[in-house]
């Protein structure tokens, strides 16, 4: 592995600042080993060698001019496949979308290029960020490089393996129900969904409207934040996007320290289910926080039980509306023998075009939102909602963050879940309460479960628009056990082979 | 909670314009019956004064200035149409022929 593809993006700042290193360089580093080893990890759709080249220059040259560049301009990262860039091709992992070349930037894009931030290409993902293994894409399944025969997690799968395989030291995810965190913890890396509204969600294909919002994965807690930076802000394309400062997620990244501040772990989320291995290293990560000056306490979220539920109602009722976009007139896939009526050609065209997961969340979401049980489920499911936020609510008037393991279990196997919906679902049982209550959390890696050696994950959950609160803690775990492993998590992981 | 019947999932796509295989309407009803059985424990809530939430900023009616703004270029969008006819998309019929 080229020693520009070990750093992090924070020191590939300094150097390309420093001007000891070229951004044309930088980017060729990572694509040779993105061309080298993703045959062996598949997180890549897409890649764009001449338009990140040409990103690189651009950056090299504004920089020989002494134009004024953001820090991390020059930076290579990976884009998940459900954020539109100009005419780079956005599958969403879908083949209805295969081929289609989107017209417009979505603001994250718009605000990486703006920062000077190099995009390799598009990360594969579950089909409509549907899932928790990638293995729900169109397109093939992504490989954990931590163990090839594992799932790397999902939805973003892709953005999460291809900053563990160190094809590039910065990713962009979406989360809707756990789809950054999961896949942040099965890999070993660090990744934060944002308060929902603090990142735009313009050009973001939605999934579930008022849960999914896109966020940073990187391999350390710093270059999260500095990414999670770059990426927020209000946004007056989207209507629900926050007018309000970005909290100052760097300088809290940087603090590494916790004294004194309250820390609640969540009582539901343990236990039966739980993999012991998972367990034991988030009771030792709560001991490392009492032993640098946390008080640490239980707190019951007693709705949390219901998150689950709640959730593959809510999540599926908006992907039903939001997904009938997709009926094969204005672009994508058309299902056409040339004799069909519009209304059959919607019908071939969608059956043809969507994988299992979607057509089985577009008819439950259809089914909670028919006449007749739309009180029963979707209406009965809002009012659940606001009872899961209102316990984070009162909990936040006592600690401030709360934590929990971010998934039950380790990484599974290939091809172990695909034909159990219900198994999948339970992934998302810790991430879940934060996503339905619109607020941040993020997962930091914690060490290895001592059954299988593989990566585990701490969920930290911070109150609404205090994400800084969440990074600060982030932030102080990773020092502390990168004295004490002398590096980080991911520096364990095995070589994949080739020139290293 | 009642069991889900393959007419009832042949129900559920056609409002969801999916042209399911006689396949698919089984093995769609054992799995959704399996998962909505499983969602239908938000029922056991009580939930008499709460008030539904539909999204977490508790914004509402977001406005703008009714000002013109260049919007995207016909052309760049209909690169990617299915089918153009007069800078327009080109639908299939949607009305009988009779």
């Amino acid at each position: 592995m080229s020693d520009l593809t070990k750093l992090s993006a924070f020191e590939l700042s300094q150097q390309l600042q420093a001007g000891s290193v070229s951004a044309e360089e930088v980017t060729n580093a990572h694509l040779d080993r993105i061309e080298e080893l993703d045959k062996k990890v598949q997180s890549f759709l897409h890649i764009d060698k001449t338009g990140a080249l040409k990103q690189a220059k651009e950056v090299d040259s504004k920089r020989k001019e002494k134009q004024k560049l953001s820090k991390l301009a020059g930076v290579p990262l990976a884009l998940k496949d459900v954020l539109t860039q100009k005419d780079v091709p956005t599958t969403c992992g879908s083949k209805i979308l295969e081929g289609w070349l989107p017209p417009y930037d979505s603001t994250v894009v718009k605000n990486l290029k703006n920062a000077g931030i190099v995009i390799l290409g598009k990360t594969n993902m579950d089909e409509f960020a549907m899932g928790s293994s990638t293995e729900n894409s169109a397109y093939f399944s992504t490989k954990n490089p931590w163990d090839l025969t594992k799932i790397p997690g999902g939805s973003s799968g892709g953005s999460s393996a291809a900053v563990s395989a160190f094809f590039a030291p910065l990713s962009i995810g979406t989360d809707t129900g756990g789809s950054i965190r999961q896949p942040a913890a099965v890999t070993g890396i660090v990744g934060a969904k944002p308060t929902y509204g603090g990142v735009s969600r313009y050009g973001l294909v939605a999934f579930a409207s008022s849960l999914d919002q896109a966020g940073p994965f990187a391999r350390t807690v710093l270059d999260c934040a500095m990414l999670h930076e770059v990426m927020a802000g209000h946004d007056p394309k989207d209507s629900t996007s926050i007018n309000q400062r970005v909290p100052d997620v760097v300088a809290a990244a940087q603090m590494q320290d916790v004294k004194g501040m309250k820390i609640g772990y969540i009582k539901e989320l343990n236990g039966k289910g739980w993999q012991p291995g998972v367990i034991n290293r988030f009771n030792e990560s709560i001991e490392l926080l009492k032993s640098m000056g946390a008080e640490v306490k239980e707190i019951s979220l007693p709705h949390s039980i219901y998150a689950l539920a709640t959730y593959y109602l809510i999540a599926p009722s908006e992907a039903s509306s939001n997904l009938a976009r997709f009926d094969g007139m204005r672009y994508g896939l058309r299902v056409d023998d040339g004799n069909s009526s519009a209304e059959e050609v919607m019908n071939k065209t969608r059956e043809k075009g969507f994988g299992k997961e979607v057509k089985r969340r577009i008819m439950i979401g259809t089914y909670a939102l028919s006449s007749g049980y739309y009180d029963a489920y979707y209406a009965q499911a809002q009012k659940v909602r606001a009872l899961i936020a209102q316990d984070l609510t009162d909990a936040f008037k006592e600690v401030d963050v709360l934590i929990s393991p971010t998934s039950p279990t380790t990484a599974w196997g290939l091809g172990e879940r695909v034909n159990d919906p219900m198994a999948m679902y339970l992934a998302d049982l810790a991430t879940l309460p934060p996503s339905l209550a619109g607020i941040p959390a993020m997962s930091v890696p914690i060490g290895l479960a001592d059954e299988d050696k593989l990566p585990v994950g701490l969920q930290i959950i911070a109150p609404f628009m205090q994400d800084d609160r969440m990074y600060r803690v982030g932030g102080a775990v990773e020092a502390s056990l990168k004295s004490k492993w002398n590096g980080l998590l991911i520096d364990q992981i095995p070589t994949l082979g080739g020139a290293s | 909670m009642s069991r889900i019947t393959r007419e009832e999932v042949a129900n559920l796509a056609r409002l969801a314009r999916l042209d399911l295989a006689e396949a698919e309407l089984d093995e769609y009803a054992k799995q959704l019956e399996i998962i909505l059985e499983s969602v239908a424990k938000v029922g056991e809530v009580a939930t008499a004064d709460v008030k539904p939430m539909s999204h977490a900023t508790g914004l509402v009616n977001i406005f703008r200035e009714d000002k013109v703004e260049t919007s995207l270029d016909r052309e760049e969008i209909l690169k990617s149409a299915p089918a153009t006819e007069d800078f327009r998309f080109r639908v299939p019929r949607i009305l009988d022929e009779e």
